[in-house]
């Protein structure tokens, strides 16, 4: 059977599916009573039409960037890893440590260690699920969602029995040395002569992840490991028939996921609250499954996704302060965008092969 | 001329761009058995379920008896009279024969007066065509032959005056294979028509009275089998004149290079498939194992292919090799020099989201002839030497970048076997070479592996196809129940002796 073209696949899809997201959120909107228009302009201005909206889109979408990436690597071995969301928890709790270790003399040092400290914590949380799956065939999905609830406990326990100052009411940890605090896209832009609003929280990290995606797409093109884990993803009978590990190949995997999951926190923990708080991970780690679903996986769509998602995210903030639309609408935008380019994938993809199909064969 | 039991008209169907059947019209006369042969995708499975209401045809007309019909589901074919024995048995493992037969016939919500009435009713089938099953017999304890008995019975049961059968001695011995051929012709006596499909030419010769053949979407020639012969039939499948027989000097055994001693086999479901299974496959000699499928055969090339663990004594040129350890998987295997073509070629020996040059770099990714660097794969060397690969082995099309999956079923295995074949390995592993190959291709991937044992290499050769095990071994080794039950040669031995051990059966007691 023939297929559809490559870019019908990669773009023609996803933006249908947006579009059509987005009309019904539009209906939802004009069910409330209130003018979907000016809600889409609300958004828009709120989230594109400033460098201050733009500073908390791309804060978001480097969030996301980094768990959609995480889920992506694992995905590609075959794994659902949607313990992203424990895993950038575990990752605060490294970059925090790091971060209060040492009196760190300039922020350049601070985030090599901290980044490390994010994925070494955010692998050692994703290795129990990869080695009970290698092991112990015990399922990767539920492992890794139970270890999300376990994960936020244990911060709940650090942050109030261990690393909360003598004194503190408050579950978070001390604020972070002056030298860990990372340059924001105001500060960078600054020097060459860019304005760029101030307040935002977007970094330096942006870089990190965009560093991130460049190194995810060589390590699953274009290494050994990665051509083993898309063999293994594929097909384990003809892994297995290759001599590739099963055991190797999960665990891997998912270190690299959890590591890059853990990363987050370097620029939602260093990079924002300059400390460690409660939550905050803010259900980035499950966004990361709709970025990945909607990227296809591919660092380039994970990419695209991630700014789409963070758009939502700080549009969305912007409507529940401007209009009266209620901020769970946000929500049911953001739900209704997430239904649509992942799980009813199918509903555009169906009608629209067909279509693709029937206009191929006129063609002959 | 009377009217015909069956008689398609113009029958055309498209799958997107690929016309799998085009204009097709053909006259099955009642009470004979009429071939369709054709090789993989030359459109005789798309033909069959088009008959059967699985597919509808974009034009055509069908006549059942005369009568202009037409056929939207399987019901709607029962209905009309005929009867499919699928390649694939459509059973319930855990019911028993009876109860299969009635499955999805019964009269009324209550089951028992429908059992009684198929009890009497296999009774009686029983007698009229020699189709002897236990009504009371659960599935999964019948052999395979008496599984295709069921769905005869379940065809006849319904009432079928047409039986179409897919591919049916694909799982069969040559002994069962015979039993279903006196079926068939017990069925012809008694007024049925029956449809073959079928890509062995010695099966058409054997039993049919008229003979269909396909290519490429299209009926080439409806011809009466008493007056064609084998090597015409293949022409016109293939469209050129094909060798039938191998062609291949005597072998020159020299040291043996796989020496095999008591190594068994547990699956994962602790069930024992190799009990104690000794040989040996000496530098420049075809070992062939036959067998029915499922006697050990696929055990034996994974443990020797390191996808199984085992037990006892294996050793490559006075080498002992690793059944169990470390060194047991097929990356150190390769390393020794053993290559394997697995049986499974799909699930196995390709990845079929993967592009050509990926396939080809498959299983031997650690060569250093395909890294950059410490880090990096060279995906341009890669590729480049898929490129040469794929000319030497005639794989068409010649693209690199295509994905596996859009090859046909000949051209995958070709890739396949480049990939295996130049490695120059010491001995190779064969499983099903030309299973789903077409005839063009089973020709040119027998000449190179008969290249191979001349250039001195041992090949243990796994195929259930005994024409292929005859015509190309050197020596025969016959596997029942995990075992070997002999050696023969194969100039000294026939189907019918080989066909004896296969059931398991020793010259002894025969």
């Amino acid at each position: 059977m023939e297929r559809m073209p490559r870019w019908a696949d990669i773009v023609l899809i996803p933006l249908v599916s947006l579009i059509v997201a987005f009309m019904l959120s539009g209906l939802m909107i004009l069910a409330t009573g209130e003018d979907p228009m000016t809600a889409a302009t609300t958004m828009i201005q709120g989230a594109l039409g400033s460098t201050y909206g733009w500073g908390y889109t791309l804060y978001y979408a480097t969030n996301f960037l980094f768990t959609g990436l995480a889920v992506a690597v694992a995905f590609h071995a075959g794994l659902f890893n949607i313990g992203g969301e424990g895993q950038a928890t575990l990752g605060g709790l490294g970059v925090a440590l790091v971060c209060l270790a040492l009196p760190w003399p300039h922020w350049t040092l601070a985030i090599v260690f901290a980044a490390l400290g994010g994925a070494v914590f955010g692998a050692a949380w994703a290795a129990i699920p990869a080695y009970l799956q290698a092991k112990r065939d015990s399922h990767i999905v539920i492992t890794t969602i139970m270890f999300n609830f376990i994960a936020a406990a244990v911060l709940n326990y650090v942050l109030v029995n261990l690393l909360r100052p003598a004194g503190s009411m408050d579950p978070a940890s001390a604020k972070f040395p002056e030298g860990t605090n990372l340059p924001t896209l105001h500060e960078i832009l600054a020097v060459v002569g860019i304005p760029f609003s101030k307040s935002p929280p977007a970094n330096v990290s942006l870089f990190l992840a965009l560093g991130a995606c460049v190194a995810v797409w060589a390590l699953i093109w274009r290494t050994r490991i990665g051509f083993e884990m898309r063999s293994f993803g594929k097909s384990p009978r003809a892994a297995d028939y290759a001599g590739i590990s099963t055991t190797k190949i999960t665990m891997i995997a998912m270190l690299i996921s959890g590591g890059l999951a853990g990363m987050m926190a370097v620029n939602s923990v260093m990079g924002e609250s300059e400390r460690l708080v409660l939550n905050s991970v803010e259900g980035a780690g499950f966004i990361g499954i709709a970025v990945a679903l909607m990227g296809r996986n591919h660092p380039f769509g994970i990419l695209i996704a991630a700014v789409l998602f963070g758009f939502l995210y700080q549009g969305g903030a912007e409507l529940g302060l401007w209009t009266k639309i209620p901020r769970e609408m946000v929500i049911v935008i953001q739900a209704l965008v997430i239904l649509f380019t992942g799980a009813l994938d199918n509903m555009v993809r169906w009608p629209l092969e067909r279509l693709f199909l029937s206009v191929g064969k006129g063609d002959r | 001329m009377s009217d015909a039991a069956i008689e398609l008209r113009g029958i055309s169907k498209a799958f997107g761009p690929v016309q799998a059947n085009k204009d097709i019209s053909i006259r099955v006369m009642p009470g004979t058995i009429h071939g369709i042969i054709g090789e993989n995708g030359a459109g005789k499975s798309t033909l069959m379920s088009i008959l059967y209401g699985f597919y509808k045809a974009d034009a055509g007309e069908i006549f059942i008896n005369g009568e202009q019909t037409t056929i939207p589901d399987s019901q709607a074919a029962i209905r009309a009279g005929i009867g499919m024995v699928f390649q694939h048995f459509k059973l319930v493992r855990n019911f028993s024969v009876v109860e299969n037969i009635i499955l999805g016939a019964e009269d009324g919500a209550l089951l028992q007066p429908s059992i009684t009435k198929a009890r009497k009713s296999l009774k009686q089938l029983a007698e009229e065509y020699e189709l002897n099953v236990d009504p009371d017999a659960l599935i999964e304890d019948l052999s395979v032959g008496h599984r295709q008995r069921v769905e005869i019975l379940k065809a006849l049961y319904r009432e079928a005056d047409i039986l179409i059968l897919d591919e049916p001695t694909g799982v069969l011995t040559p002994a069962e294979a015979d039993q279903l051929f006196r079926i068939l012709e017990r069925l012809k006596a008694e007024g049925k028509t029956i449809i073959l499909i079928t890509h062995k030419l010695r099966e058409i010769m054997h039993i049919t009275d008229t003979v269909s053949v396909m290519r490429r979407g299209e009926m080439t020639a409806t011809v009466k089998t008493a007056e064609t012969n084998p090597q015409e039939l293949a022409e016109l499948m293939v469209g050129r004149k094909v060798l039938l027989n191998v062609d291949k000097a005597p072998a020159q055994p020299g040291a043996p290079v796989l020496e095999v001693e008591g190594l068994s086999v547990h699956d994962g479901d602790g069930v024992q498939r190799l009990k104690g299974v000794s040989l040996n496959v000496r530098a420049g000699e075809i070992l062939g194992i036959a067998g029915v499928a499922g006697n050990g055969q696929t055990e034996l090339l994974e443990v020797l292919g390191g996808m199984m663990r085992g037990t006892g004594n294996v050793r490559l040129n006075g080498d002992e090799i690793d059944l169990t350890g470390k060194y047991s998987d097929g990356q150190s295997r390769r390393a020794r020099g053993i290559s394997h073509v697995p049986e499974e070629r799909q699930d196995e020996g390709l990845i079929l989201e993967f592009a050509a040059w990926e396939n080809v770099a498959f299983g031997y990714h650690h060569d250093p002839d395909y890294q950059r660097n410490a880090m990096f794969m060279n995906n341009a060397a890669i590729r480049a030497e898929t490129a040469a690969k794929m000319e030497r082995f005639d794989v068409r099309p010649p693209i690199t970048n295509l994905a596996a999956r859009n090859f046909s079923g000949g051209n995958q295995q070709k890739i396949v076997l480049a990939r295996e074949i130049e490695r120059n390995p010491d001995l190779l592993l064969v499983g099903q070479p030309t299973r789903g190959v077409d005839i063009g291709a089973i020709e040119f991937i027998h000449k190179r592996i008969v290249e191979l044992r001349d250039a001195g290499k041992a090949i243990l050769l796994v195929s259930v196809e005994l024409d292929e095990i005859m015509s190309l071994s050197d020596r025969i080794a016959v596997m029942f129940d995990g075992q070997i039950m002999g050696e023969r040669l194969p100039g000294e031995t026939d189907e019918k002796e080989l066909g004896l051990l296969m059931a398991g059966i020793t010259g002894d007691a025969a």
